[in-house]
């Protein structure tokens, strides 16, 4: 028997991304959100998700992609990190994919930098590939933390 | 029964542990309170216990096991030890030593009774105040039968006899049966009351946590409910959604209840540790506790026992002399150290004094000047408290030999940053030759605190009211003069001071953009906090109001922003960021990292403090009459809407804080023509406009005063006086160059009977007074 995981998808601009579904907590529409001066760039704020204050991560900055264009509403990803719930901020939700083992690679060599961390690597689906994002390593972001600390 | 090597290793083992039971019990006699000693007999007996269940010797686990029951209580501090507990317990250590060696020669636990004892140890663990009384003393009591009746009844039991004490006597004809019923009832009584005593149950701290976490919630629901009552005005809403403010108000008080305990858990140590240290340096110190009841969060009880324990050791380390210096200077050659806490307005004060040297004035002037902490001329300048408080700086010791205990230089700093990250302070008197206290003043609770809600570039900050001293406001037309320059950097000269200004939307970067413009009216608010013994004032775009919040600390992500101490949820459900005071202070250089340039402000600050002058808050009275309190007198200023006053009789109150305050009108008491006092009956008209009330404690009780309109704190000599010319007033002075009448505060109560409403304890919070 092939084994299959569970992704709950997004796109990036115009990427495909997935995270496993087991760590996704909920997705949620476009929240208010408070913005916290002085906090590396990679954090859009802050918001109330039912009496838990949940940190937003822009994740096209975190991924090192385009900035959003002006006025898009961003839609909430909230996955359980070690550190409690974080809220990832993606451009669209797409389907839950069941994916089969034998169409993961590793990213290619070329995929360098941080975000080599990030990406575990893809899943080839029919008409796209799919990026695997890591959970953990997009909510840690100390090294973020500490060059925007250094840099003040 | 088991293999004979395991008995016989058992009991080689028991019988060393029994001698040292006779031992401890003995020492324990003396002195019940040693925990550790209570500790290790307990641990003895437990041990014999499972052994003896273990290797199956059943009447020996028995009586080991009601003895361990009756230390248990003893361990919990739910009985103390007597001379009965203690002869008790001796039997049981006699009994188990027969058995012993009942074992030892036969293999077997022999035919014993030790029903009799196990009885005692049985009847001995209740508390002694939930003895049940026997119906035979109760009629004893009553006069009802004699002792000898009693007696013969209680030996026809003893022989067999299965019938009750009361119908026995009742049988005999000695007592008649109601006397019997009357006794039953007093001795269901006593039963009844002894179930209360020890009704208290063990709750996972995880449960609390959450508990305290869901009423967190509560309250910001509750306060999203209370803005919505306000918009509606319905007044069935707004009835329904002030029960639920009380009910809350109530629910969060008692939940951080449960999370309260006794400083006691952390000084439990200190006798040891102050042994220890006392030890170590030939010294003879004595400790005493005041007040170990009083309660703490539990997260301030985890981040002061460090602080706590190093000021112990300091103490006793550098306040307390050798014996012989002591007897040379006509002290008792032991040391006290007396560690006091206790409840002050709403905060939890802790003193640890000493009776020892106390703090060298000159020796700490000459060391700081030595360190090039202070110039030689800021020295002469500073006060004595001042001078005192250098010892806080880093890097700061006078121990003229370091000691492996204290002395090096680290710690006290470290002590008063600990203390403050709390929201705490740290504060030291001392008396040369007759010793030094250090006071820690810190809060009840961490969870949910008072704090200002200021806006900036369009976004809500909260500040921790402890920080807060007052707010000053310039209108648009005075804040280009008053506001100055001193090579670049603004500053407000508030009552001849200067004050640095930090512009908050500068430190936080935020953009002017057109939502921080919105303000347009061009006025200043500053906010004047102080820190770290600094003061200085915060530029906001709007002052909000005064709310509490329920602190919610910053993920990892965010950990490194120094500027903030955690988040929030306002009452519209959006976060707001909580401003760390320090850290804002320290960014903006008011405080520098070291705290080594803390001091040269200090020194302008006494110069400018000297001369006596007094602060007042200055406000117009009925008839635009300007009037004065001492600021000191002042605990806050409030703006209540009308809708929110309700006449009790003839008083007006309004809920406040949870509490219910008297409003005092200035206009009813000094209004000398009685027939004018009609119109003023009744509840304030709909549509009048907020009232201004000065919030005052007095012998305890908050009351607040209603005032047409607050004009001004002044610091003023007001030494040229004149009689009062109207009841409720003081006198006359000078103030400001103006005539100004000083209020006669316990007059103005006498006045009015403010009796009638609840007594209400001083209020929790001190925002403005200083």
């Amino acid at each position: 028997m092939v084994h299959t995981s569970q992704f709950c998808t997004f796109y990036l601009d115009k990427l495909l991304f997935g995270v496993e579904l087991k760590g996704v907590q909920e997705v949620i529409r476009t929240l208010d959100m408070t913005r916290v001066p002085l906090a590396p760039a990679v954090v859009s704020g802050l918001i109330n998700l039912r009496g838990q204050i949940v940190t937003a991560v822009d994740l096209r900055r975190r991924l090192e992609l385009e900035p959003s264009p002006p006025g898009m509403l961003a839609m909430n990803v909230v996955v359980r990190s070690e550190d409690g719930a974080v809220s990832l901020l993606v451009d669209e939700i797409g389907d839950v994919v069941e994916v089969e083992e034998d169409t993961f690679e590793p990213p290619p060599e070329t995929l360098r930098g941080s975000v080599r961390t990030m990406i575990i690597g893809v899943h080839k689906l029919n008409d796209r590939l799919m990026h695997v994002l890591d959970i953990e390593k997009a909510c840690q972001m100390t090294d973020v933390v500490e060059s925007a600390a250094a840099g003040r | 029964m088991g293999d004979s090597d395991i008995v016989q290793d058992f009991l080689v083992e028991s019988y060393e542990n029994l001698d040292r039971l006779d031992r401890e019990l003995v020492g324990l006699e003396k002195n019940p309170d040693d925990r550790e000693a209570l500790a290790s007999v307990f641990r003895t007996i437990h041990t014999i216990k499972g052994t003896c269940g273990f290797l199956g010797f059943n009447k020996l686990e028995a009586v080991a096991h009601v003895g361990e029951n009756l230390l248990t209580r003893l361990r919990d501090r739910q009985l103390t030890l007597n001379p009965e507990i203690t002869t008790a317990l001796l039997s049981m250590v006699d009994a188990v030593r027969q058995m012993l060696s009942g074992i030892e020669k036969s293999g077997q636990e022999g035919e014993r009774d030790d029903s009799l004892l196990i009885a005692t140890l049985t009847r001995l663990q209740q508390p002694p105040a939930a003895v049940v009384p026997n119906i035979g003393n109760l009629l004893i009591e009553r006069a009802a039968v004699t002792q000898e009746e009693v007696q013969l009844a209680a030996r026809q039991q003893a022989e067999g006899d299965p019938r009750h004490m009361g119908e026995i006597l009742v049988d005999q004809g000695v007592v008649r049966p109601t006397d019997v019923v009357d006794a039953l009832y007093v001795q269901q009584a006593s039963r009844a009351s002894s179930t209360v005593s020890d009704s208290t149950i063990r709750v996972d701290v995880g449960i609390l946590d959450k508990l305290m976490n869901l009423v967190g919630e509560l309250v910001l629901a509750r306060n999203q409910v209370l803005q919505f009552a306000n918009r509606l005005k319905d007044p069935g809403f707004q009835a329904a959604s002030q029960r639920l403010n009380l009910i809350t108000t109530e629910l969060q008080e008692g939940v951080m209840k449960t999370r309260m305990q006794p400083i006691g858990n952390i000084w439990g140590q200190f006798p040891r540790t102050v042994r220890d240290v006392a030890l170590g340096c030939g010294k003879k110190v004595a400790i005493e506790m005041e007040g170990k009841e009083t309660e703490l969060d539990k997260t301030i009880i985890e981040a002061i026992k460090d602080p706590l324990t190093h000021l112990v050791r300091n103490s006793v380390d550098h306040g307390i002399e050798l014996p012989e210096e002591r007897v040379k200077w006509g002290k008792d050659p032991t040391g006290r150290l007396i560690l006091r806490a206790f409840h002050e307005g709403g905060q939890v004060i802790i003193e640890i004094s000493d009776d020892g040297a106390g703090l060298n004035v000159e020796r700490i002037q000459q060391k700081a000047t030595e360190r090039g902490v202070i110039t030689a001329e800021q020295g002469t300048r500073m006060t004595e408290r001042e001078i005192f408080n250098l010892i806080f700086l880093p890097g700061f010791s006078t121990a003229a030999k370091v000691t492996n205990v204290s002395g090096r230089g680290v710690g006290m700093d470290v002590v008063k940053t600990n203390v403050e990250r709390i929201g705490g302070t740290v504060d030291v008197q001392s008396t040369l030759g007759q010793g030094t206290t250090m006071r820690v003043k810190i809060p009840l609770t961490l969870a949910i605190i008072p704090a200002l809600v200021v806006t900036c570039g369009g976004d809500r900050y909260a500040i921790p009211q402890v920080s807060l001293l007052e707010l000053v406001r310039l209108e648009a037309d005075e804040a280009g003069k008053k506001i100055e320059l001193v090579h670049g950097s603004p500053v407000y000269r508030l009552r001849g001071r200067l004050l640095p200004l930090v512009y908050l939307n500068q430190e936080l970067k935020l953009a002017l953009d057109a939502r921080a413009a919105s303000n347009g009216d061009g006025a200043v608010n500053i906010v004047v906090l102080r820190t770290d013994e600094r003061q200085f004032g915060l530029v906001v775009d709007k002052i909000n109001d005064t709310e509490e919040i329920v602190v919610k600390p910053l993920r990892k992500q965010l950990k490194t922003v120094k500027t903030f101490a955690g988040s929030s949820i306002m009452g519209d459900g959006k976060v707001a960021l909580i401003l760390d005071v320090l850290g804002l202070a320290q960014r903006a250089g008011v405080v520098t990292q070291t705290r080594d340039r803390a001091m040269a402000g200090k020194a302008t600050e006494s110069a400018a403090a000297a001369g006596e002058k007094q602060t007042f808050l200055l406000f117009a009275g009925p008839g635009d009459s300007r009037m004065a309190i001492p600021l000191n007198t002042l605990a806050r200023l409030e703006e209540f809407q009308v809708a929110q006053v309700e006449v009790s009789g003839s008083q007006w109150v309004t809920q406040y804080r949870g509490q219910i305050l008297p409003l005092v009108r200035l206009n009813v008491v000094m209004e000398e023509r009685r027939s004018k006092l009609r119109a003023l009956q009744g509840p304030p008209a709909p549509d009048a406009p907020p009232i201004q009330v000065l919030v005052l404690n007095h012998d305890g009780r908050s009351f607040g005063l209603v005032v047409e309109r607050i004009l001004d704190i002044v610091e003023d000599r007001a030494d040229v006086k004149s009689a009062a010319t109207r009841a409720s007033v003081l006198y006359s002075v000078v103030i400001g160059e103006r005539v100004t009448e000083l209020l006669d505060i316990p007059a103005i109560l006498r006045s009015v009977d403010v009796s009638a409403a609840q007594p209400t304890p001083v209020a929790r919070s001190a925002g403005v007074a200083n």
